[in-house]
């Protein structure tokens, strides 16, 4: 059943009471996030009551939704008008949210090929750490008025406010899809991936889990089915990209920390102690290892990449450091928004 | 210039010694080239708005990151403005120089420094021209995929300062949307870079902050962009309807079917007009209005979606549907929309363009709303649309040698942008606010969202040195000019003192 409740009154009166207290708070949503990021000790905000869809027109390709709404009930909506938000966010749990979603920025097997979260942003409603409800951006796709806050709100973890509401761009499902498993060696398939990518072959997701490479081909009959004769290999069971996004596959069942590795596309097979499962035609590799934080991001970072640890209380800092001047202006950034550090305080780095 | 956008209306103007400045510069930076007499600077108090000039009181033209972080030191510690500027094609004032202020010309770091094609990727200097990215990575037939239409002149830094579209965005998503990585200077000269080579980066999103923020947050010094793979193929349809709401909604029906056009474009009577006059495109000049649809991807799905679309046109009412028969027609159709600026330009002495976006069912109700008004302040009003994204250009033609008619053009513009700001739009899509749009900003934003735009410009830029009185208006602007305006029997900003 679709629950349609503004409860921002009361998420503002709640933040404004934090203020007057100079109470830090914890903002949630479904909690299926939470191990992700530094811990926070903070009196919750449940936005789960702020919730529903309150525009939807599918030839807009854009629908505005309250943040607390379950991302599942915005897929449901979408799903009804055969369109897509196209970055495939994860839930990572039940009762996932749209907040949620747009905090932790997040995206899915098809990010490199449409795009990210953010990339779908087109406005928001945040509650500010002056305890204003403000609006930024719109409901259209083109719109360069002002700074861009609700872009800068995909993922940053709740700390530069609380978000109530977004607008974003959908698409229309592909005519097609067709998933493909070709066996191949990983630097193969990494090398083929950088051949197929400065081609129109029409992939949408390519992972490899160390035995074989795995294609997701979309779009019109024509091109999709062309593109599957050319390749070849066998058919694939399509459930396989859900399973990779909710991080259901065998993979991350093994009990070493998982890290997530965002590289530059065509980085070649690192060496790393541990098991890797490679996503987003090497983009995005999971790892499975034992080995210390700064001895990973020693090797991420020397081909231009950066490491997020995905279990909770593994590393000390989840998320890659951030050097000077960089941290300067996070730090400055949080302070003109949340001037009273209010907001998640230190979920992504204890300075923020 | 017109007393509205005076930038004294923001606060006094900053006291600089020109000759102490000048001296500094001179002794700490010896083979950078400034200009600093009149006759040098006059080529450079405007950039692609021409109505709005200002002498700027010392231009630089650097060649060399180094000399820009000095610069920026010397500038910071002085406490002088500094504006920088691209190519200077900007159609918002964003590069228009200050009297008291220094003008940062780019121009000179034009050097493409890396094409890799295996990684995607371009990697080039500020002012390098956003075509000859796509014209490097031609060879591997990979391009750039945001196409402005004055992308043989502007800087790829002036499409990031803008967040720059073109015809494609709908499909191929706007200049924000195709970068991977922008090395900055901040206001103090000290190196910074957003983004990465990986496709996201630890931390905020600052890339996404910093494009379209206008050159006022810091100094593009590098730009990483993202290219793609030429589609292999590419048709034009072109529509033509006895009204502009029936093409609007055949607008709505070709998305309806689940087909995302590479471009979509709309012309009105009066351009359709203008532009045939000019290029002889062969369209249909008694239409009222005309769609100008085009698909690309892989040949077998283009042939198919343009049966599809053809149909859905058909049954939206469209009075003529012709598919461009040949590489040579589709240029054809593609040169009267590319034109229609300078076609307008022909039929009138002089014409301003507004940027404003709307949701696109808003369409049929602006158009009348912009006919009511062409009447009412007695201009002529061509439009021509992005309609795909909902971005409109309608063009008011005027005759600046006539008494009062560019100040009734430009009040007009500003009741248009008004207008799409009421019907949920935006006073810009992507021409940017600059120095031109400042007064509309207080009809699209309130008082408290404003004092945090200002907010985040401090977190960036303390002493407000980068392009000082652009992109944000001061709350004073908006209380003495800018929101004027009574809607519904009250003031706006009622909680401001009138000054």
């Amino acid at each position: 059943m679709t629950v349609s409740f503004d409860d921002s009154q009361q998420l503002l009166d709640q933040v404004n009471q934090a203020l007057a207290s100079n109470t830090p708070l914890r903002i949630q949503g479904g909690g299926s996030k939470a191990f992700l990021g530094r811990e926070v000790q903070g009196t919750p905000l449940d936005t789960r009551a702020h919730r529903g869809i309150v525009t939807y027109d599918p030839t807009e390709l854009v629908i505005s939704v309250r943040a607390g709404t379950p991302l599942a009930e915005l897929e449901a909506a979408l799903d009804e008008a055969n369109q897509m938000l196209p970055c495939e966010p994860p839930h990572l749990g039940e009762g996932a949210t749209v907040g949620g979603m747009i905090a932790t920025g997040l995206s899915g097997p098809r990010r490199p090929w449409s795009g990210s979260v953010r990339d779908f942003v087109l406005g928001s409603r945040v509650i500010t750490g002056h305890g204003k409800h403000l609006r930024f951006g719109g409901e259209v796709m083109k719109n360069v008025a002002g700074y861009d806050l609700s872009r800068l709100m995909a993922g940053s973890f709740g700390c530069l406010g609380v978000l109530t509401e977004v607008s974003l761009k959908v698409l229309p499902k592909p005519r097609l899809s067709r998933s493909l498993r070709v066996q191949m060696p990983v630097d193969r398939a990494l090398l083929k991936l950088a051949e197929w990518g400065q081609q129109p072959v029409p992939i949408t997701a390519a992972s490899h889990d160390g035995q074989a490479l795995h294609l997701r081909l979309e779009g019109g009959e024509g091109s999709v089915n062309a593109a599957c004769d050319r390749i070849g290999g066998e058919t694939l069971d399509a459930d396989y990209w859900n399973q990779l996004r909710e991080q259901r596959l065998g993979f991350f069942s093994d009990s070493r920390p998982l890290w997530r590795l965002s590289l530059p596309t065509d980085t070649p097979v690192l060496a790393l102690p541990g098991e890797q499962l490679i996503d987003w035609a090497g983009a995005q590799r999971w790892l499975k290892s034992d080995t210390d934080a700064q001895a990973i991001r020693a090797i991420v970072s020397e081909v231009g990449g950066h490491a997020t640890c995905f279990t909770a209380g593994a590393a000390a800092s989840p998320f890659q450091p951030l050097a000077e001047p960089l941290l300067r202006y996070h730090r400055q950034l949080k302070a003109a928004l949340d001037p009273q550090g209010i907001f998640n305080p230190g979920r992504m780095y204890s300075e923020v | 210039m017109n007393i509205l956008y005076d930038e004294r209306v923001d606060g006094e103007l900053p006291k600089v010694d020109k000759a102490a400045l000048l001296a500094e510069l001179q002794a700490q930076l010896p083979g950078m080239d400034i200009l600093h007499r009149g006759e040098d600077l006059k080529p450079y108090e405007c950039d692609g708005l021409s109505a709005y000039r200002t002498t700027p009181m010392l231009v630089v033209l650097p060649e060399r990151v180094e000399q820009v972080e000095t610069l920026l030191k010397i500038a910071h510690k002085r406490g002088v403005p500094v504006v920088a500027r691209g190519a200077g094609t900007g159609l918002s004032g964003g590069a228009l120089p200050l009297e008291q202020g220094i003008l940062l010309v780019m121009a000179r770091f034009n050097k493409i420094l890396e094409v890799d094609p295996a990684g995607r990727f371009a990697r080039v200097q500020p002012g390098v021209r956003n075509l000859a990215i796509s014209q490097a990575a031609a060879p591997y037939d990979l391009y750039y995929a945001p196409d402005p239409s004055s992308q043989i002149a502007c800087s790829i830094g002036g499409n990031v300062a803008e967040n720059a579209g073109g015809v494609h965005c709908l499909k191929y998503g706007l200049t924000v949307h195709n970068l991977l990585k922008v090395d900055i200077l901040t206001v103090e000269g000290e190196r910074m870079v957003l983004g990465s080579d990986a496709l996201d980066s630890p931390g905020f999103d600052l890339l996404a902050l910093f494009t379209g923020s206008e050159g006022m947050l810091g100094i593009v010094t590098e730009v990483t962009v993202k290219l793609l793979p030429k589609p292999q193929v590419a048709k034009v349809l072109l529509a033509a309807f006895d009204s502009v709401e029936k093409a609007g909604r055949a607008v709505g029906d070709i998305i309806a079917a689940g087909i995302i056009p590479g471009g979509l474009e709309m012309m009105d009577n009066l351009s359709i007009r203008a532009a045939e006059d000019f290029i002889r495109a062969g369209y249909p000049v008694d239409a009222e209005a005309i769609l100008l649809c085009e698909l690309d991807g892989v040949e077998a799905d283009v042939h198919d979606d343009c049966a599809r679309v053809g149909e859905v046109l058909k049954l939206a009412g469209a009075t003529e549907v012709r598919l461009a028969k040949d590489e040579a027609e589709r240029v054809k159709f593609w040169a009267g929309r590319k034109n229609a600026f300078p076609a307008v330009g022909r039929i009138s002495p002089d014409y301003y363009c507004m940027d404003g976006t709307i949701p696109r069912r808003e369409l049929p109700g602006v158009l009348k709303g912009i006919s009511d008004l062409s009447n009412e302040y007695g201009l002529r009003v061509a439009n021509v649309f992005h309609a795909g994204d909902g971005n409109m250009h309608p063009l008011i033609l005027f005759d600046a040698n006539t008494e009062g008619e560019l100040e009734r053009a430009e009040a007009l513009g500003g009741k248009i942008l008004e207008l799409c700001v009421k019907v949920g739009g935006s006073i810009t899509g992507e021409h940017g606010v600059g120095r031109e749009k400042i007064n509309q900003m207080c009809s699209q934003f309130n008082v408290d969202e404003l004092t945090l735009f200002h907010a985040v410009k401090a977190a960036f830029d303390p002493s407000g040195l980068l392009n000082p009185g652009k992109n944000i208006p001061t709350l004073h602007r908006c209380a003495e000019f800018g929101g004027m305006h009574v809607h519904g029997g009250q003031l706006p900003f009622p909680e401001l003192e009138r000054f």
